[in-house]
């Protein structure tokens, strides 16, 4: 009887596994082989002749490298604002006494959650209307940034507290000044949060679809998530070796942002728990 | 090198916490001070508010002739080690070292110098250029040490310097500190937990509790002549002896044993007596008060025994070779001149 | 200690307090606050892209919510967008995660780290380009999965059943995050519970009911919440469906009325409406959580 149930557990365990890793291998393996096949199909296979050939297409796309210039101005910009107002909040939440903190903090975190994307779209739309910022980066990094903050200021607080006061009242005891400490002590400290943070951020815009989608007009000036979309909507059939060579491409620095980070910090942050 | 005068300080938490009440307190110049006490008696926030981390509701702190009361932690010439060391992680030894100096501007060769030149006089060569996770908790420990003594203060601050070592380690640490603070010559006042560490390092002890000085005086004082049961429960390594008692012409009489004492007490009053285990005498011969051997701990050169006194226990101190069989009937005499008396708590004799 | 945890360390001072906070407390006031609340104006207003209500919008009062109580579109919407959410973030994230993260507790690392690697690829690829990859595999002519089933003709999974084709998506995309969060916490549930009920004779499934089901309940409804928020406000099924009215969920609905249809106003209503439901389903799950603690 034993016996009979740890055979049946583990083939559970293997059909669990085996189901798993097929579910989520599948559809990316389109990504590793239809970008290097001569003529790749909607299907996973393979390439039936291994080329390079659609990584000249891009080239010769009018929108293609732009794109990714955009994405990297979008990404890169929205990051340094986020970092800088993040880290000057969340360590001014952490360290003063402000009345209600904790409350307001959820509550912005909740409303981040909520507001941002569809529920605001409408007024998000009209605002950079009013203010002239339609088709301008300057707006997306404005807009995406007041979205992201909130999670932002959470993350860095939640980090930021575990950093002992006593090296930064140690420094004070010696003499230095409030602005000493932050540079000598604090941002030393803190720069994996920090780092994290801004990786966090830099994903987060590089995927970002919605914001851009609606706030640019001139296809010159939209990043790669939007011009994804556009390869295959666009009419006829489309071009399915553009499509998975400028998606690898695409795909290559967040991919590798992440190992990245996950390598040195590791997944800190779960809502709460640090692992 | 200077003296600190604490007068009337009162340190109130929002919330109406009284962590400090109305103290005054002189240290005198070079002297190696202990605050001691249980947690929650404010002795971290009396040498906190001597460093100006907190500042006090009411009162004044003079180190030397100067009136620090108002003035910020930088500017009052202290330094402070604390309990985690707070040895900055992205810096090396020597950097760690000098980073008072480098606060005073002091130009780089002449700052690696002198942090060179201390390191070296706490042992610590050799790992001048390593980072605080590279080093073991003693070396760690040296190095906070080190950073105080770079900058020159007039007074040292140490939380709880020693409680972060382990227990074996801990004792070297102790002798080290003493040896070193005795070289310097510099007023140190550091906050313990830990009775046998004050009674092992201090010049001077202030037992704490509450927010007030329950006793202030040496060693030998706190130790020999507790002013209050407070005090007598706190100090010793083995828990004093508070025995109810009452009063007779020539003494007291504890569960109708009498015991001579010359105190002034009115007859038939009740008092609280007060015998060190350590000063009370066992033995098969009769002597002052009889009971039956319950427990016996073996404590390494020694053994405490608890004899049962008709349902008071009292605690005795004997050598190894004379730990007695538990049930054996004994008699206990405590030492001449070592019996304490408390009318309400307080000393009287 | 009995002092508050919130010192001030460094001797900042108020007012250098303040000034840290204000440069964000700006960015979130202006373009995640305000929109909100600005929602609420508009939702009032016949407000249009072009038109004479373009120029000079009139306030309609409560006009634009009593349409929306009526709109049969609008409720066909919310009901799809309540299955969206609870099939493929309350049932097959959650469940997808918690059983992921389960099964591999113990096993080997190289494993381990394998099958994170995967799901968690899922995860961080860029929205539009995993909805490629799935309008790629759910094709009818040469999709992935009309070549392993062997369907013939091939099933046109997007167009014949766009609900559940989002749904399998959003599971795909989004389980990552559960299971790392389980991950988290189930390393958490301290070894001298387990032990204790593995003395006891208790058997797998027994543990985890009894010791772990409990421990980790907190963060399961934490969790729940974050997937469910995200999920319901998610745009991203629109890269897989665009306007299919099969699968027209609340976040494509209101695309549709505002920058389609151009009706401002009358999405502005939608969208506070919309709202309103995700404080309503924070508050419920706040409530279960406070209830089972205590």
């Amino acid at each position: 009887m034993e016996l009979a149930k740890k055979v049946v557990r583990r083939i559970l365990f293997y059909v669990v596994i085996g189901f798993g890793t097929a579910f989520f291998a599948l559809p990316v393996l389109w990504l590793l082989s239809a970008p290097f096949d001569d003529r790749p199909t909607y299907a996973v296979r393979p390439p039936r002749e291994f080329t390079l050939g659609n990584f000249q297409e891009i080239l010769d796309n009018r929108y293609a490298v732009g794109s990714l210039v955009n994405s990297t101005i979008l990404s890169v910009g929205t990051m340094v604002v986020v970092v800088v107002a993040a880290a000057l909040a969340a360590y001014a939440l952490s360290r003063a006494r402000v009345p209600g903190r904790d409350g307001l903090i959820y509550l912005l975190l909740l409303l981040s959650s909520v507001v941002t994307g569809t529920a605001a779209m409408v007024p998000i739309f009209l605002l950079i209307f009013q203010l002239g910022l339609i088709d301008s980066h300057f707006g997306v990094v404005l807009v995406l940034s007041g979205g992201l903050l909130p999670a932002a200021i959470f993350l860095l607080k939640d980090f930021i507290d575990t950093i002992p006061r006593s090296y930064e009242e140690s420094a004070r005891v010696f003499g230095a000044s409030p602005l000493q400490i932050l540079r000598h002590v604090v941002v030393p400290v803190a720069r994996p949060g920090l780092a994290t943070i801004a990786v966090w951020t830099i994903v987060q815009v590089w995927g970002s679809f919605l914001t851009p989608f609606i706030l640019l007009r001139d296809p010159d000036k939209q990043p790669a998530a939007v011009l994804v979309r556009t390869f295959y909507t666009e009419g006829g059939s489309p071009n399915l070796g553009l499509i998975a060579a400028f998606s690898f491409l695409y795909s290559i620095p967040v991919v590798l942002m992440y190992l990245l980070a996950w390598s040195r910090y590791g997944f800190r942050f779960h809502g709460g728990i640090k692992s | 090198m200077a003296a600190i005068e604490i007068a009337g300080l009162t340190k109130v938490f929002p919330g109406n916490v009284r962590a400090l009440d109305a103290l005054d307190l002189s240290i005198v110049d070079g002297e190696f001070f202990a605050l001691l006490g249980p947690s929650g008696c404010g002795k971290t926030t009396l040498l906190r508010t001597i460093a100006g981390l907190e500042s006090a509701t009411e009162g004044t702190v003079h180190i030397g002739a100067r009136n620090v009361t108002a003035l910020p932690p930088g500017a009052r010439d202290v330094a402070m080690v604390f309990q985690d060391y707070a040895l900055f992680p992205h810096m090396t030894v020597e950097d760690n070292i000098g980073y008072p100096l480098r606060i005073r501007r002091q130009p780089k060769a002449s700052r690696s110098a002198q942090a060179r030149g201390v390191g070296s006089q706490l042992g610590l060569d050799g790992l001048m250029a390593r980072r605080p996770a590279a080093l073991s908790g003693g070396q760690q420990q040296r190095v906070a040490l080190a950073r105080a003594v770079a900058c020159h203060p007039s007074v040292f601050l140490f939380d709880e310097p020693l409680s972060n070592l382990d227990a074996r380690l801990r004792l070297e640490a102790r002798t080290f500190l003493k040896r070193l603070q005795r070289e310097l010559g510099v007023t140190t006042v550091f906050v313990t937990h830990d009775q046998a560490e004050a009674l092992a390092l201090a010049d001077r002890i202030a037992v704490m509790e509450a927010g007030r000085i329950r006793q202030l005086g040496t060693p030998r004082e706190v130790f020999g002549k507790p002013a209050n049961t407070f005090v007598a429960n706190f100090i010793g390594s083995t828990p004093m002896n508070l025995l109810r008692a009452v009063a007779v012409p020539g003494g007291v009489e504890i569960s109708g044993h009498p015991l001579p004492v010359s105190a002034d007490l009115a007859d038939g009053e009740k008092v609280t007596v007060g015998i060190r285990p350590e000063y009370m005498n066992l033995s098969v011969a009769p002597g002052a008060i009889p009971g039956v051997v319950s427990i016996v701990e073996h404590l390494g050169t020694s053994s405490l025994v608890t004899v049962d006194v008709e349902g008071l226990l009292v605690g005795a101190v004997v050598p190894e070779d004379a730990e007695p069989e538990p049930g054996a009937q004994v008699w206990l005499t405590p030492a001449a001149g070592r019996v304490l008396v408390y009318r309400d708590g307080e000393l009287v004799a | 200690m009995p002092r508050a945890d919130t010192t001030d360390a460094v001797g900042l001072g108020r007012s250098r307090a303040v000034g840290f906070v204000a440069p964000a407390l700006l960015l979130i006031g202006f373009f995640l606050v305000f929109p909100g609340v600005w929602t609420l104006y508009i939702g009032a207003t016949n407000f249009r892209l072009t038109g004479i209500a373009a120029r000079s919008p009139d306030f309609v009062g409560l006009d634009n919510y009593r349409v929306a109580l009526g709109d049969e579109r609008f409720y066909h919407s919310l009901w799809l967008t309540l299955l969206f959410v609870f099939g493929s973030a309350v049932i097959g994230q959650n469940g997808l995660g918690f059983t992921l993260a389960w099964a591999l507790r113990d096993t080997r690392k190289w494993l381990k780290r394998t099958l994170e690697t995967l799901v968690l690829l899922a995860w961080i690829l860029p929205s539009s380009v995993v909805a490629f990859l799935w309008v790629a595999m759910l094709d009818r002519d040469g999709g992935t999965i009309n070549e392993l089933l062997r369907t013939t003709p091939g099933v046109a999974w997007l167009v014949e059943y766009p609900l559940t084709s989002i749904i399998i998506f959003n599971i795909w995309r989004g389980t990552a995050f559960s299971m790392m969060l389980y991950s988290a916490a189930l390393s958490s549930v301290p070894p001298s519970h387990l032990e204790t009920a593995r003395l006891a004779g208790a058997s797998g499934s027994q543990t985890l009911r009894d010791v772990v089901l409990p421990y980790i309940r907190r963060y399961a409804l934490t969790n729940t919440l974050l997937i469910t928020l995200w999920t319901f406000n998610d745009f991203t099924p629109f890269l897989l469906t665009a306007s299919d009215p099969d699968a027209e969920i609340v976040a494509i609905y209101i695309y549709n009325k505002a920058l389609v249809a151009g009706e401002m106003g009358y999405s502005g209503a939608i969208s506070l409406i919309v709202l309103l439901i995700n404080l309503l389903l924070a508050l419920v799950y706040l409530r279960v959580g406070r209830r089972g603690t205590r």
